[in-house]
């Protein structure tokens, strides 16, 4: 929670359209819980090849963007990760290193 | 060129039936040959909400088993001629009807209807997929609830998915009290959620219970509930109507009510 949330506490409708704004686009994409848990994990064993990352802040979810192409909203997997360091060694090489 | 236009909603208890009954009573005062279909086999209500229910000899499910003809199973409305119900099985199953039939008799209707109104059942299994086989349109209604949003969304899927030429959106029982404290999704947030073109929204009005327990229908009356669903149907006709300020006519309207109320 973000120190200005303290003071201004989110209607109870806000916090609905939030929700289901969530709620919808992974009902729309047919997405279970466990699926985005697999990604999850896979998106940490790739990138942490290349840098350090933090996979206890890593966060996936499904939104919508809006396409190039057929100017529409389409689905849009949005990834946030926090990198610890960027190693621009590939990892093979930094156990060699060691 | 009569219009087959389906009432749903996924979530039960939103409006479907009560809105069936407005729209097709609003269309029938407009002059307007209308049909209303209850396909809520073992469920039917929409015979109760319109006042007809000691009048039902034969049903739809007899219909199509060709127990009777269908002019036969019709009831027409003793208020507004132009308006007839063909009610649902009270004592049958879901699947006693296939989507099939439903289109066959829905052809047959539209040789004497302007508008062939279905009632759809909750839910979306076979009941849903008869109210909609043979429509033209859809009308999906919705409380501005996160449940009854969630299953509106799922709906439209299902709709778009069996190419439903047009779908749009009915919001009901909103409360603009709710919606100024912002304890309430605002028309917007629903609009933008859902993403359909929005038909009409109806005020949470006691009235809506008031016309139910009489068996009459809430449109023409001088409610804001029954303005709405007029505003509907006009706009249904093709008629530009803008969306009234459910706000401001509420806190006139309750003003005033009030005064008249005391005596």
């Amino acid at each position: 929670m973000g120190f200005m949330d303290f003071f201004r506490k989110k209607s109870s409708g806000e916090v609905a359209k939030d929700r289901l704004k969530l709620l919808l686009v992974s009902d729309r994409a047919n997405c279970s819980p466990e699926m985005m848990e697999m990604i999850k994990n896979d998106i940490i064993e790739v990138i942490s090849k290349y840098m350090d990352i933090d996979s206890q802040g890593l966060d996936i979810q499904i939104t919508e963007t809006e396409s190039d192409s057929n100017n529409g909203v389409v689905p849009a997997l949005f990834a946030n990760i926090p990198i610890k360091d960027m190693r621009h060694t590939p990892a093979k090489k930094k156990e060699e290193n060691k | 060129m009569s219009e087959v236009i389906v009432v749903t909603s996924g979530k039960g208890g939103v409006g479907k039936t009560t809105t069936t009954a407005n729209v097709g009573a609003g269309l029938a005062m407009l002059n307007k040959k209308v049909v209303m279909i209850d396909t809520d086999i073992g469920l039917r209500n929409l015979d109760v909400v319109l006042g007809l229910e000691n009048r039902i000899v034969y049903n739809l499910v007899d219909v199509v088993e060709g127990k009777c003809r269908l002019k036969q199973a019709l009831i027409k409305h003793k208020k507004y001629p132009e308006l007839c119900l063909l009610p649902s099985a009270q004592t049958r199953d879901k699947d006693a009807v296939t989507p099939e039939q439903m289109k066959e008799l829905i052809e047959e209707l539209k040789a004497d209807f302007d508008y062939i109104i279905l009632d759809c059942p909750a839910g979306i299994e076979q009941g849903f997929k008869n109210a909609i086989a043979g429509a033209d349109r859809a009308l999906v209604v919705t409380t501005p609830e996160v449940s009854a949003i969630r299953d509106a969304d799922r709906i439209v899927g299902l709709l778009e998915a069996n190419e439903m030429k047009q779908i749009d959106l009915i919001i009901n029982r909103i409360r603009m009290d709710m919606v100024k404290r912002g304890d309430m999704l605002t028309v917007n947030d629903v609009c933008d959620i859902l993403s359909i073109h929005l038909l009409g929204v109806i005020p949470d009005d006691e009235q809506v219970v008031v016309s139910t327990n009489q068996g009459e229908p809430l449109v023409g009356t001088n409610s804001l509930a029954g303005h709405a669903y007029q505003n509907i149907c006009k706009r249904l006709e093709g008629e530009d109507i803008p969306f009234m300020d459910l706000d401001v006519k509420k806190g006139m309207l309750g003003v005033l009510k009030g005064l008249f109320k005391k005596n």
